[in-house]
């Protein structure tokens, strides 16, 4: 049971307070609600562009890291389709610093050409990091553009192209600070060797008189039910064909997120999952196998993806995962498959909410899904899964006609190169 | 009025008392010793065997790592199958690595659990069988996963610059190629199991809030078997170090290629070298963490990189100092450049106070963090040991950190920053 105490400030800022006297430590996590789904489809990449530049300085404070790093602190922040997270962990008598440095950048950034120039430059050698000088690194870009058509979900967090981070502009980057990143679209998290008194006068001090801002009011395109069969076909030099599958799942909310989720550990948790045994280890057609979802606010995929042995057809690959498909829409699974799906569910919540940064990251994130209580409730969501609902989301789910199939095909593209630029 | 120019006082690295918690020894009737961290407030733990199996004991590529990842796919009485499905239905986590020295299988479950994971343990430590169909499937999933990440420069460049460092016969400068996927037999690997597991030298490491029954269970199952605890190698039968001779090199890997994965590395003593603590000191400034010399320069000012670092490997017989970058390859050349000016300036210049501190309280806050939680201080733990150290190194290496001087730095920069000992590679 995680305790938590929630207040908010006259400005609109949500504050949740996690005290754990058991740590030296504390952590400080600001997430703002906004993410790659919220950018201009001519302008993809920038909340996460927008991410690098709130290191880049702020109103009263030129320098983010040195008076952190004094202060014995490491930090870091992500991007992801749904929202961005930045998060601070130093020795606890040290809180205060932490306090100073993401309110200032709260109240406004510095806005300095020089740090948009340098970091579109980073962020153009991180896209090619991951997904252009990799072998298969261009692959997501194809599946999103695949399976959705209408919600922003389409394009990665990275962004579609690597011209529209070098076309960032200053000015773009004022009017998505001023539009996201206020007090109302935020969620404050301590935790830690803290007292909820303690953050109550440390936020009202620091964060209490940053100008609230407009609640930004998402209002997203809705993805249509996709009703055909979907297949693409690539070809590029990498050494091994490979099967992408993806299948449209319920939203973060719905029942179905939870079913949808253990479907995925019946098919591809760990080495004695359905996939790994039955294509891996008899079969004998992929030397590799996942399925996993993409775990986001909207509706999701729930995705199957692997690399297939040398000489078995992509056809035949295909068709052996449609079987296992089909036996989860036919069949019941077990009680003892059911069991132990749900011990490895309690199992991973038990061992990611040991340390105090997860937690406060996902006191955060429940508090951006409406409710940090979720927090506490989950593992019984997970528990209350029948096998009857297993096998009729089964069904939805694998239906052909919500089907997204991509053939990467290993040899000589036609054209050039098919990376994504 | 708030004044947010302003920073708030903090307390200094000098003030933090850090506290290494100690171990309690459990040694089983067989003399394997057990290092048991009672700590944490979760009901989970953790449990790591580690073996004397690592690549130096073996005698082809390939054999240690092998038997590594192949010790749960089959006993005589259970499949691979069935030991997979055994640890995953108790939601419990089994995982083993192969390194130089040693290899380590690694359990984490829930303390409601361990009373039915504890004997399979003990069955893959002493009735592993390495069924053929198994091996086969390692055999070509080994050789088509090195395939794909062949085609990877920073895979490329991570093998090649160790190779360069210690030579490609060293345990820690070989590497697996095809053939000896290809050419893995199991009679080798049940002979190196049998000499080096079921019979082996081992170590226990234990972490979280212990069940009171644990010491008990794990003299039953692990104290019979025909186990014994490690002795320490004769340094003068550690295996011979020839660095390559040619220090610079540019390799395409991929003509297509749109980044370099550059290595910048030199040969440095282990830990038991009295300069190994005082070096790490430097490395934080020089590009051991985000606010460092190389991160600030190449990265923040520069935009060459998504990330550049440098560190000091955690080996036994011999360390290095690494400098590892991915960059565009326009700019590659200009990359290296900044790195040997960076060296020149710490070889040069005193590095002044406010950076001195910031290093070392960076530093005592990550060490701090790091010993937060059963599982981080079994890890500080297990490097202690397996390098034959003990808490007064720990200590020492605060004390370092907090005492060390601009002038002792600049000293070690000139002794160690010096462009000739440093193997530079280029992967495209």
């Amino acid at each position: 049971m995680i305790q938590y105490d929630r207040f908010q400030l006259s400005n609109g800022l949500r504050v949740l307070v996690h005290e754990d006297h058991s740590t030296p430590m504390a952590v400080v996590n600001v997430l703002y609600d906004v993410g790659a789904r919220d950018e201009d489809p001519k302008k993809t990449g920038f909340a996460h562009l927008f991410e690098h530049l709130m290191f880049g300085g702020s109103v009263n404070i030129e320098d983010f890291e040195t008076p952190l790093q004094l202060a014995g602190g490491e930090n870091n922040a992500y991007t992801t389709n749904d929202f961005t997270n930045y998060y601070i962990q130093l020795p606890a008598e040290n809180i205060e610093t932490a306090f100073y440095l993401e309110s200032d950048r709260m109240l406004s950034l510095a806005f300095s050409e020089k740090s948009l120039e340098v970091q579109r430059k980073v962020v153009c050698e991180e896209f090619k990091e991951h997904y252009i000088n990799k072998p298969y690194g261009d692959v997501w870009f194809k599946m999103r553009e695949l399976a959705y058509k209408q919600h922003p979900y389409r394009w990665m967090t990275i962004g579609s192209k690597l011209s529209h981070i070098e076309d960032a502009r200053l000015e773009d980057v004022r009017q998505f600070f001023f539009k996201y990143y206020r007090p109302v679209n935020a969620i404050l998290v301590v935790a830690g060797k803290v007292k909820t008194e303690q953050v109550r006068t440390l936020a009202e001090k620091w964060f209490g008189d940053i100008p609230s801002g407009e609640k930004y009011v998402r209002n997203l395109p809705k993805e249509p039910r996709q009703q055909e069969v979907r297949k693409l076909e690539v070809t590029a030099d990498v050494p091994l064909d490979a099967l992408y599958k993806s299948y449209h799942m319920a939203s973060r909310l719905e029942q179905g997120y939870y079913v949808a989720d253990l479907i995925t550990e019946v098919l591809g948790g760990g080495g004695s999952s359905r996939l790994h045994q039955a294509l891996i280890k008899e079969k004998k057609l992929f030397s590799q196998i996942e399925c996993y979802h993409t775990g986001s606010v909207d509706e999701g995929l729930v995705v199957i993806e692997g690399k297939l042995i040398k000489g078995v057809s992509l056809e035949a690959a295909d068709k052996a995962v449609e079987e296992e498909l089909l036996k989860m829409q036919s069949e019941k699974i077990s009680e003892k498959e059911l069991t132990k799906i749900k011990n490895k569910t309690e199992s991973a919540i038990v061992f990611e909410d040991m340390s105090v940064m997860n937690r406060a990251n996902s006191l955060a994130i429940y508090e951006l899904l409406g409710d940090a209580g979720m927090m506490n409730t989950e593992l019984g969501r997970y528990q209350a899964v029948t096998a009857e609902e297993i096998l009729s989301t089964s069904r939805q789910l694998f239906d052909p006609n919500n089907s997204n199939t991509l053939y990467y095909h290993s040899g000589q593209p036609k054209g050039g190169v098919s990376h994504a630029q | 009025m708030l004044n947010r120019t302003i920073a708030p006082p903090i307390k200094d690295a000098k003030d933090f008392n850090l506290q290494l918690p100690l171990y309690r020894k459990q040694v089983l009737s067989n003399g394997v010793e057990v290092y048991l961290i009672d700590l944490g407030t979760e009901d989970a733990l953790m449990i790591g065997w580690i073996f004397d199996a690592g690549n130096s004991h073996e005698s082809r590529n390939g054999v240690a790592a092998a038997v590594s990842a192949l010790l749960k796919n089959g006993t005589s009485t259970r499949s691979a199958f069935n030991i997979n499905e055994h640890f995953e239905y108790y939601g419990a986590y089994l995982s083993r690595a192969a390194h130089h020295e040693t290899a380590d299988i690694t359990l984490h479950c829930l303390n409601k659990h361990v009373s039915e994971l504890l004997p399979v343990v003990a069955e893959l430590i002493s009735d592993s069988v390495f069924p053929e169909e198994e091996v086969a499937i390692y055999k070509k999933n080994g050789q088509q996963r090195l395939q794909v990440n062949l085609k990877k420069s920073d895979f490329v460049a991570g093998r090649l610059i160790e190779s360069y460092l210690y030579g490609p016969e060293h345990p820690y400068g070989k590497y697996s190629r095809l053939e000896d996927l290809q050419n893995l037999q199991r009679d080798e690997l049940l002979r190196f199991y049998h000499q080096h597991y079921s019979h082996g030298a081992c170590r226990i490491i234990v972490a979280g809030k212990l069940p009171p029954t644990l010491s008990e269970e794990l003299e039953r199952y692990f104290g019979v078997l025909p186990l014994r605890a490690p002795v320490a190698p004769d340094p003068a039968a550690l295996p011979v170090i020839t660095p390559a001779t040619q220090r610079k090199y540019d390799i395409v890997n991929d003509p297509e290629g749109v980044q370099a994965s550059i290595r910048i590395a030199r040969n440095f003593p282990n830990r038991h070298h009295p300069d190994f603590q005082k070096v790490q000191v430097l490395n934080n400034v020089f590009g051991g963490f985000f606010g460092s010399r190389l991160m600030t320069n190449i990265r923040e000012d520069k935009g060459y990189t998504y990330g550049i670092h440098s560190y000091l490997l955690n080996n036994r017989q011999e360390s290095a100092l690494l400098i590892t970058t991915e960059a565009g390859k326009e700019v590659c050349r200009a990359t290296i450049e900044e790195v040997y000016k960076e060296m020149e300036l710490l070889r040069e210049e005193l590095i002044d106070e406010e950076e001195l501190a910031m290093a070392r309280n960076f530093t005592i806050g990550s060490i701090l963090g790091d010993l937060d939680g059963p599982f981080q201080v079994a890890s500080r733990w297990k490097n202690l040991l397996l390098n034959g150290l003990d808490e007064h190194y720990f200590y020492e290496g605060i004390r370092i950190v907090k005492t060390i001087t601009p002038e002792e730095l600049q000293e070690l920069a000139q002794r160690y920053l010096d462009p000739e000992a440093f193997f530079e590679l280029v992967v495209v």
